[in-house]
């Protein structure tokens, strides 16, 4: 217990000093997966859109597998991101891996599925007679596709915070292509787990609660965003 | 809604902006250092890597792995510069070619320690081989890395010259880093073999008392190898000599000397530059 106590009073020491280090290695693990989760977005809102709306041969085949990739275990996501950012690997001129970048490209494709899988659920759930009433009032196909789009923007929003809840407290992909890299790219979660192997105990519970304090703010906006809706 | 849709719109552009510095940081003049979690926990690097980044203008991006991981990247050109602990595995991938000009930095030391009722009486033993059949004889829980790090490695040689195939049950293999792997020892009343420095950072948390010390297989050496640059396309070598040498800077080894003291009391690693392995045998 006197763990716990001493984990709340270093996490609470650590807010009120301002340590440098802490409040660096926050807005890198907000920034980095801010930016995988809106990279996501921007790949994922359009192909689930579409997913949802079209009809072709092989389209369940294609469904299914976003649902399987809601589910990517971050670790098998860092392993492959790795070896193609190694320096012998395809990307490895672009020279990011163990920089934030590559953390960012490895959420992103964490996230890409988490979020075309909510979007291709929210979409259909949007009763077809709207779609055909907004195609015989002469809407084109994509002033239907946007009007639909607002009409699931309720469970849209459900769907940024699925992934960036997820990118967030992720720890396997991070620690990978990342390399925990102090001043870098050391996130809350990398951290977290190098602060326990060092007996660290009441720093890893202070960034721990950091980290759900931080989670709970970011979902807290998106809820009253999505709420007043 | 039209306000609720461009909010949204503004709020995904402004999170790109703002994270494309970070994305776009190309990383000039770095070298990649692998070497293993003990010189990152311990809090060696912390000290070392700035002075070093201050001296030579290089910027170093430090992977800390198990030494078995370390060198396997380094051998496929994926590092510059190791700084590892497994002078048997190290020899290996110097005789291959992959590993160029190894050089001995500093050591400190290893301890077997257990459960302070000592199931299988070894306690103040000199040697450790000896020490390491008692455990086997009584079929007393000992818990092994099981991980390729260095600590894993010196742990499979002691076992052979104690002339034992360890074998479960007793024989419990964590496959996670020293920290955890003092965590399981305590919490199953084992034994276990580990390196000074992270059994006084846990000290306060793990009961296990120390059973064997001193005996000179017990010696963790530390040794820094270049890289071949044959290994891959974008090895830089001139960094990687940089960073070697900077470990065997007299500086270097001076802050190395007396690193730990302020917080444990004691030092944690000893410099040895100049020294060769049969200075240790």
């Amino acid at each position: 217990m006197d763990v716990l106590v001493g984990g709340v009073k270093e996490a609470l020491r650590l807010l009120v000093a301002g340590d440098a280090e802490v409040w660096a290695i926050l807005r890198l693990s907000l920034i980095v997966s801010a930016s995988g989760t809106a990279i996501a977005l921007l790949l994922g809102v359009p192909a689930g859109a579409s997913l949802a709306l079209a009809r072709f041969r092989g389209r369940q085949l294609i469904v299914s597998a976003v649902n399987t990739g809601m589910g990517l275990p971050p670790v098998v996501v860092g392993l492959f991101v790795t070896i193609l950012l190694w320096r012998s690997g395809p990307f490895g001129a672009w020279e990011v891996l163990y920089t934030p970048a590559a953390i960012v490209i490895a959420q992103a494709v964490i996230a890409a599925p988490i979020v075309t899988g909510i979007t291709l659920a929210a979409v259909q759930s949007v009763p077809a007679a709207f779609r055909l009433q907004l195609l015989g009032l002469g809407a084109s196909r994509m002033q239907m596709t946007w009007m639909v789009l607002r009409e699931a923007r309720l469970p849209m929003l459900a769907a940024i915070m699925a992934g960036f809840g997820g990118v967030i407290s992720e720890i396997g992909a991070s620690m990978m292509v990342g390399g925990n890299i102090k001043g870098s790219t050391r996130t809350l979660t990398t951290a977290m787990v190098l602060e326990t192997g060092k007996g660290n105990f009441d720093v890893a519970i202070a960034l721990a609660i950091l980290l759900l304090v931080l989670m709970f703010l970011v979902n807290w906006a998106l809820t009253a965003v999505q709420q007043r809706a | 809604m039209r306000t609720l849709a461009g909010r949204a719109f503004a709020a995904v552009l402004l999170l790109l902006l703002v994270a494309l510095p970070v994305a776009a940081q190309a990383p000039s003049r770095t070298v990649i250092l692998s070497t293993t979690t003990s010189t990152q926990d311990s809090g060696l690097l912390d000290v070392l890597l700035p002075l070093f980044e201050r001296k030579s203008g290089y910027a170093v991006k430090a992977i800390s792995v198990g030494t078995g991981q370390a060198l396997a990247l380094a051998a496929r050109g994926e590092a510059d510069v190791t700084l590892a602990h497994a002078p048997s595995v190290e020899r290996k991938y110097v005789d291959e070619g992959k590993m160029q000009n190894r050089r001995l930095v500093m050591y400190n030391d290893f301890i077997i320690i257990g459960p302070e009722a000592d199931p299988a009486g070894i306690k103040g033993d000199k040697s450790t081989a000896a020490a390491l059949k008692k455990i086997a004889e009584k079929s007393a829980r000992f818990v092994s890395r099981g991980d390729k790090s260095g600590t894993h490695t010196l742990e499979l040689a002691l076992w052979k010259l104690a002339g034992v195939t360890p074998a479960a049950p007793w024989y419990i293999e964590s496959g996670q880093g020293m920290g955890a792997t003092l965590g399981i020892a305590d919490d199953r009343s084992a034994y276990t073999l580990t390196d000074r420095a992270t059994a006084l950072a846990f000290a306060k948390r793990v009961q296990l008392k120390t059973m064997v010390e001193g005996d000179k297989p017990l010696l963790n050496i530390y040794s820094v190898m270049e890289v071949n640059p044959a290994n891959g396309p974008r090895v830089n070598a001139a960094g990687g000599k940089a960073f070697a040498d900077f470990m065997l800077a007299p500086e270097t080894q001076a802050v190395i000397k007396t690193f730990g003291i302020d917080k444990y009391g004691q030092a944690l690693f000893v410099p040895i530059a100049g020294k060769t392995d049969e200075d240790f045998k």
